[in-house]
């Protein structure tokens, strides 16, 4: 284990970025965090986590697959596709970096999603513990330890210095770029943090949340529950809820003309809009109950029968903060899982 | 570059010939520009066509694997994709990518079994690759019944093919059936779930439905009600698609995806998704 | 804190269920935390007893559930409305979008509501709990010994701040004191923007837009926006995108659905609330009605049924397209 102080982070982040951009969290003049890209003069964010999640460094909210040039009949496919550059992201938190591991399980499957995979080998992860989780947190719903997060580096922050551990080859790399600027140190004050986080994990008002009655092979059980007619009866079928998800990973394939050609890109969707299953001849899912329905079995349910039991949420909370009509997926499992585990 | 292969990029391909076949169902046959199949596939399969600019969308593929020099399509025009082919003429180049889906089991479960066929408007095109296949290998498969119907004897799907082909196979029957009474037709007339009640089938034979969702819904519990099991019987799904690999999320249903896990699926599978596709 | 108590909504829904008044109550339930409230449909006294809630928290405009709540309900429904909410009560009964024989209205005084965000801006996270009381907030968190004491006027929501009337101009009955059309400053925040050069007001909404993620939250809780199809979901428009394919057309969905709601828009400021990206959306709209207030006469939509808004409406004395340019040169 390593350490710096705080103080001296700035020139971390400059060494860093030395070698590679480095995007972390700062605060925006709305007040909220954003992931931007690290520059002399930026300072570190204290806010708990970003509005938009970091799988926007792995599966944007938009990008360019390809592009098509036509003349007369014929087609040209360019292959726009470039080498990335390394990256590093700074200050993700434990459910986050969870999140990842969710979404490598979509798009690392074969056939690989080469997009997504080049990103994610390129990138390098610097997670940081959880000193302060809020009232809307349940990570360890899923199992996720906020004071232990994976990463290619994990990172611990107390008042006066920041501890660093490097877990992976990646992470051992970036660690010898800032040998000189870290010095190698006990873990005590890293243990006491620890304590000190789990001491608040026991005190969060979900901790009591867990995953009962939901997994794979649930879905006859959980379909046809009545309950999510008053879940989903206030629901606005807007996307909030998805697109500040850091596991969700619909997405749509759009053509773009732009007069000179066609870029063909791809966007996060949303189950949650009203024509995501529309077709030419119809649509299988017409009303917002069983789109909202969509959501959470998929999350809950589909998505662990598909992946060992992996539930497809990290109980980060955005959707807790962020939902216009403050419904979400804890509700959800209060209601319908607490029912069939009766 | 990123040199990885990604299966959303397509290949170019170029339709060589248009067949209209009925007044919205035209067939199109694709190569890739060098004259070759732009992939080998399986019965049942799909392909993603698409034209840029205007959209990408899932086909069946129409034609049998065994035919080594094209692939075929019929496409019926409903939608913009559909519409924009509709006016392509030869030579017009498309992007394709696949094969895309499970096939049907023609290889395992369908060898040695008598198999029936029950179809539906367009919902011969992906059955004809399948037929195709066990006409090839005639011998690998017992008797084959067909019945194909569609709403005027204009709508039949490869008529000719049915007719001049089919119909003189030893062992196939084919039982053609139209919605309502047409000058110049003096086959059967009538829905094809009464139709294949009242030619009422052995049940030892494997069936494979294909045709608009109500069709499929009074055919299989006709067949169910013949003494048919759900195992013994095959359909195919669709649902909207974007990927084709089973990672945007769109034709999700239950824990399957119906690009990768589908488009074929045995009536018991289906009991076991939730009912909405 | 408000002046009505939720015991005093609580036995008026009740009573108007057990005399058969109404059938249903649309209200506000309760939810995991202080405040985080779901609307919601009530059928039962049981049901009102156990998650009813009215408190600081209480912002979702229940109009725009009228126009797909009622459909298959039999008999009437109970809403409950803050003055501002009347407005677009009003407004969706101007553009007939709802029956109104079908609604029973309770009119109810509101004195602000609050932005939880501004809580936790104050107190950080780790909120347990909010207990609203006098002009203050308790605020307990996971991270202090003692409550904190937050005035209630610092974290108002800025609609509430500047709120425009504390008048219904809708209801069947009126539960409290009917209160005044207010005077207030929300053209300020407008003012400002018109002070700056057109280079900074551009970067100013560059800035803003940039992080719209196109989650339609805005328009989906609009009660302006009550297209059944809107043209942005509509495959066929040739502008139904999730996401901006180019930097400008971010711009473009908000200023396009800014436009559309213009002469409607009753200036709830929903918009605002819903964003999870914090854009001060409802800038835009009030913008267009300042203007319309200076080129046309003041005009307040929905403050009575039936009122034709300035832009579909024609006197004599409109202003010349060529003025407003005019005026608008001697303006900057």
């Amino acid at each position: 284990m390593r350490k710096c102080s705080l103080d001296s982070i700035n020139s971390v982040f400059a060494e860093i970025s030395k070698a590679a951009s480095l995007y972390l969290p700062v605060d925006g003049t709305d007040g909220a965090a954003t992931y931007t890209k690290w520059e002399e003069g930026l300072t570190w964010s204290n806010a708990l986590n970003t509005v938009k999640s970091p799988k926007d460094f792995f599966f944007p909210q938009t990008e360019d697959l390809m592009e098509f040039k036509t003349s007369g009949k014929n087609i040209e496919v360019i292959d726009t596709r470039s080498e990335m550059e390394d990256f590093v992201v700074f200050g993700v938190r434990a459910c986050d970096v969870k999140s990842f591991e969710v979404l490598d399980r979509v798009f690392i499957k074969e056939p690989v999603d080469s997009y997504y995979a080049s990103k994610r080998q390129h990138g390098t992860i610097v997670a940081v513990a959880c000193g302060r989780p809020a009232e809307t947190c349940f990570c360890q719903t899923f199992g996720i330890n906020p004071a232990e997060p994976a990463g290619d580096v994990s990172i611990w922050k107390t008042e006066t210095e920041v501890f660093f551990r490097a877990n992976t080859e990646k992470g051992e790399a970036l660690m010898s770029k800032l040998s000189g600027l870290t010095e190698e140190c006990g873990e005590e004050t890293v243990n006491a943090q620890k304590e000190k986080i789990a001491a608040i994990m026991n005190k969060l008002p979900l901790k009591d949340l867990t995953t009962d009655g939901f997994g794979g092979g649930k879905t006859k059980e959980l379909f046809d529950a009545p309950e999510w007619d008053e879940l989903s009866q206030a629901c606005l079928g807007c996307g909030t809820c998805t697109f500040v998800c850091p596991t969700c990973q619909c997405y749509d394939i759009k053509d773009f003309n732009t007069g000179n050609g066609v870029i063909r890109y791809r966007c996060w969707d949303s189950c949650m809009y009203s024509e995501f299953t529309k077709m030419a001849h119809g649509n299988n899912r017409l009303t917002q109950k069983e789109r909202f329905r969509q959501r959470f079995m998929h999350k809950l349910v589909y998505y662990p029968e598909n992946n060992d039991g992996l539930f497809s949420c990290v109980g980060c909370g955005r959707c807790l903060s962020k939902c216009p009509i403050s419904m979400n997926i804890v509700k959800v499992m209060k209601k319908i899982g607490g029912k069939a585990s009766e | 570059m990123n040199n990885m292969e990604d299966t959303l990029i397509p290949k170019i391909g170029v339709i060589t010939d248009v067949r209209i076949d009925t007044p919205d169902i035209k067939t199109f046959r694709v190569v890739t520009p060098d004259g070759k199949k732009a992939f080998d596939h399986r019965p049942g399969q799909c392909a993603m066509l698409s034209v840029p600019g205007v959209g990408e969308a899932m086909f069946s593929i129409t034609s049998s694997p065994t035919n080594e020099e094209y692939m075929e399509f019929s496409i019926k025009k409903c939608g913009c994709v559909t519409e924009w082919l509709h006016q392509a003429e030869v030579g017009q180049q498309i992007t394709i990518r696949g094969p895309y889906g499970n096939p049907f089991p023609v290889d395992d479960v369908f060898a040695g079994k008598n198999l029936l066929f029950i179809a539906g408007g367009v919902g011969l095109a992906p059955l004809r690759s399948v037929i195709n296949y066990c006409r090839h290998y005639r011998d690998r498969y017992g008797e084959i019944d067909i019945v194909y119907g569609s709403r005027s004897k204009d709508d039949l799907l490869d008529y000719k093919e049915i007719i001049e082909e089919w119909s003189n196979d030893a062992g196939v029957k084919v039982h053609l059936t139209i919605d309502n009474p047409q000058e110049g037709w003096d086959g059967h007339v009538g829905f094809v779930p009464n139709y294949v009640k009242e030619l009422g089938f052995d049940t030892n034979k494997t069936a494979v439905l294909c045709g608009p969702p109500i069709m499929i819904k009074f055919t299989l519990e006709g067949l169910c009600a013949m003494g048919f099991d759900k195992t013994q019987i095959y359909t195919t799904l669709e649902l909207r698609m974007k990927c084709g690999v089973g990672k945007c999320g769109r034709c999700n249903v239950g824990a399957k995806y119906v690009c990768k896990d589908g488009p074929v699926f045995r009536c018991d599978e289906l009991d076991e998704l939730p009912d909405e596709y | 804190m408000q002046t009505i108590t939720r015991d005093q909504l609580l036995d008026k829904a009740v009573s108007l269920l057990a005399d058969g008044t109404v059938t249903a109550v649309l209200g506000w339930s309760k939810g995991e935390f202080d405040y985080d409230v779901t609307p919601a449909v009530f059928k039962t006294e049981a049901e009102l007893k156990e998650n009813f809630v009215w408190n600081d928290f209480c912002g979702a405009n229940f109009s725009k559930y009228l126009v797909a709540k009622m459909d298959r309900l039999e008999g009437k429904m109970l809403v409950f409305l803050k003055p501002c909410d009347t407005y677009s009560f009003n407004q969706l009964l101007t553009e007939h979008r709802f029956d109104r024989e079908k609604v029973y209205a309770v009119g109810i005084p509101c004195e602000g509501m609050v932005d939880i965000a501004k809580v936790k801006a104050i107190c950080g996270e780790g909120i347990s709990s909010v207990d609203c009381g006098g002009d203050k907030l308790l605020v307990t968190t996971l991270y202090e010994e003692q409550p904190v004491e937050v005035a209630t006027a610092e974290v108002l929501a800025e609609r509430c701040v500047n709120c425009k009337s504390k008048k219904h101009v809708a209801y069947d009955e009126l539960l409290g004191e009917e209160g005044e059309v207010i005077d207030s400053n929300r053209f300020d925040e407008v003012e400002k923007l018109e002070a700056m050069t057109p280079d900074e007001r551009f970067a100013f909404w560059q800035n803003e837009l940039s992080r719209c993620i196109r989650c339609n939250a805005c328009r989906d809780a609009c009660p302006a926006c009550t297209c059944e199809k809107c043209v942005f979901d509509n495959p066929n428009s040739g502008v139904e995108n999730k996401a901006p394919a180019n930097s400008f057309e971010e711009k473009m969905f908000h200023i396009i659905r800014a436009y559309h709601v213009a002469g409607r828009c009753t200036d709830c400021g929903e918009c605002s609330r819903v964003c999870p990206q914090n854009i001060p959306l409802h800038l835009l709209n009030r913008k267009f009605i300042k203007d319309m207030n200076e080129f046309y006469g003041e005009y307040q939509a929905g403050a009575e049924v039936g009122s034709r808004a300035p832009l579909v409406d024609y006197t004599t004395e409109d202003l010349e397209p060529g003025e407003v340019f005019d005026r608008r040169d001697t303006n900057a």
